[in-house]
């Protein structure tokens, strides 16, 4: 499903790669979490699996796809095939919630028919069925976020990337988006989902990969948030690291 | 669907960004102007050429008693020496050249020159031997008269071979440059136009930057989220065009055929039909322009 071999990403200016030689993969199905400080990679992760970026070296395959021999003109039809929630929700702020869901559907060319039967479908899946006609300030962080995730899953994606989904809930908000995200992957769709809560990890016992500094340090089925065995670190790790988080800040 | 859905947006990125909209109709309007009026003066040369040179004969004036030149030395030209002008004039090389010739004495000269100028006072002192005489020649083709000039300026008897056209080149030198003014402001507005067009469909693409953003995360087309922005720049531009048409229809049909018409003269001027084949050309580049740089512009947000 999605395969990294000996993936290196060097941002321009920064001699220290935010990922350096990074090789997995993830099968279908598959609920992952993606663990780390900030500047540790996990966006970088989730950006080159959306082709939004290149790697500097290695080879990335998604969906059967070679995502380096996949032509510019060709990502956009990539894409249909991912979905993608964020921490900071991205609702269009003059949509109503059906609105903000048909609008995915729409510009990538669904008919009205389509549009009519899916949105309602995933707002219920979602648990907004009474709320289409609502604007996103008038809805709960918990229930933005579940209008993003009903965007992500409309087109019905094999992939699902949430980078930090519940960054911004309080925890029992939390709960109830893990909830639907669990679900989403019950019905067979690859979940990715970059995080810091460790409550959230350690409860779901999920796949985890932890990143340090760019590289896989832990990669456990059924893994908690924090690894058992320490991993060692040297000092120069260290500051590496904060220079990252430097670097990640101004960005 | 898909055509309603682009078309709102054009609808909306107009809206939104009106006042910058009305800009780029009016610098579209103004140097597209230009451009017509340059495509019109270029017609009304061509036109005015075709009129004159047609009509323009190459004069080969004959010595008279009263001019002093080397050629002539105060004698009035011989029998022989016209005859001789006029034997150059039937037979090769000079034959082929021209289509039709004739003899102009001084009483048919004197006649002419009574028929323009009246019998005013001045006309009283002249008389018919001091118009020389003269062959009037048509060339088959106008541009040709050099030969003919080189030709027969030397001959005993000949005071002066002059082509008539001559007398137009001023004219026509005056259009060309009046034309040539006009072109360089249409260029100059027409770079200020294109920028503008750029910086409009940039700041509409800012102003949805957010369902920019959108659209190409969940993976719109390139072309679904262009062409918005491009129809936005066309539609502008394709309005200042319409303008430009306008006027310049109107200018022909007020000012050149209402006005310049109006004095009697045989001058021909450019008419509706040459206007009318001058507007399409302003769409076309109005337009073309328009789509072009609103492209180039809107492609920054579409880098994947």
């Amino acid at each position: 499903m999605i395969r990294f071999d000996q993936v290196t990403k060097l941002y321009p200016g920064n001699t220290r790669p935010a990922l350096n030689s990074v090789s997995l993969e993830i099968l279908p199905g598959e609920f992952v979490f993606l663990v780390g400080a900030s500047g540790s990679g996990k966006s970088s992760f989730l950006r080159l699996v959306l082709r939004e970026e290149h790697p500097t070296r290695g080879q990335i395959h998604v969906l059967g796809q070679h995502l380096g021999k996949l032509s510019s003109r060709k990502v956009p039809y990539f894409r249909r095939n991912l979905g993608v929630v964020f921490q900071d929700f991205r609702l269009l702020p003059q949509k109503t919630v059906f609105d903000n869901v048909a609008f995915s559907l729409q510009v990538i060319g669904k008919s009205k028919g389509f549009i009519q039967e899916a949105v309602p479908d995933v707002l219920k899946m979602v648990g907004l069925a009474g709320k289409a006609s609502r604007l996103p300030h008038e809805l709960s962080g918990g229930e933005q976020q579940r209008v993003a995730i009903a965007r992500a899953i409309v087109n019905k994606p094999s992939i699902l990337l949430a980078d930090e989904p519940t960054g911004n809930l309080d925890p029992s908000t939390s709960a109830g988006i893990m909830t639907l995200l669990e679900r989403i992957s019950a019905g067979g769709t690859t979940v990715i989902m970059a995080t810091h809560d460790a409550g959230i990890v350690d409860q779901m016992k999920r796949r985890v990969i932890e990143l340090i500094s760019g590289q896989v340090v832990r990669d456990e089925r059924q893994g908690g948030y924090l690894t058992q065995a320490v991993p060692v670190q040297r000092e120069s790790d260290l500051y590496d690291a904060g220079t990252d988080i430097e670097a990640e800040v101004k960005r | 669907m898909r055509l309603g859905l682009i078309l709102s947006e054009v609808g909306q990125g107009i809206r939104r960004n009106l006042s910058m909209v009305i800009a780029v109709v009016l610098v579209t309007f103004i140097s597209l102007s230009f451009v017509g009026a340059a495509i019109l003066l270029q017609m009304q040369i061509g036109q005015m050429k075709g009129y004159w040179y047609d009509r323009a004969q190459v004069a080969v004036y004959l010595c008279t008693e009263y001019v002093d030149s080397a050629n002539c030395g105060q004698t009035e030209a011989t029998a022989e020496q016209k005859a001789f002008v006029e034997q150059q004039l039937k037979t090769a090389p000079l034959a082929s050249l021209i289509s039709k010739y004739a003899f102009e004495d001084h009483e048919q000269a004197y006649e002419k020159y009574l028929e323009q100028f009246g019998e005013t006072g001045e006309s009283s002192f002249v008389t018919a031997d001091f118009l020389p005489e003269t062959f009037w020649v048509n060339l088959n083709n106008p541009e040709q008269s050099d030969a003919l000039v080189e030709r027969l300026s030397g001959l005993p008897g000949v005071e002066e071979v002059l082509d008539q056209r001559e007398y137009l080149q001023p004219i026509f030198d005056a259009l060309n440059v009046a034309s040539y003014t006009a072109i360089g402001v249409a260029v100059l507005m027409l770079i200020a136009a294109v920028l503008l067009i750029a910086t409009t469909i940039r700041l509409s693409a800012f102003s949805r930057r957010r369902e920019l953003g959108i659209m190409r995360l969940v993976g719109a087309s390139n072309r679904f989220i262009q062409t918005p922005f491009v129809l936005e720049g066309v539609v502008a531009s394709l309005i200042g065009s319409i303008l430009a048409g306008a006027a310049i229809v109107s200018l022909v049909h007020f000012f050149v055929q209402g006005y310049l018409n109006a004095v009697p003269g045989t001058t021909p001027y450019v008419g509706l039909t040459d206007a009318l084949i001058v507007v399409p050309i302003l769409l076309v580049v109005g337009v073309g322009l328009a789509a072009m740089s609103a492209a180039i512009a809107i492609r920054r947000y579409l880098r994947v």
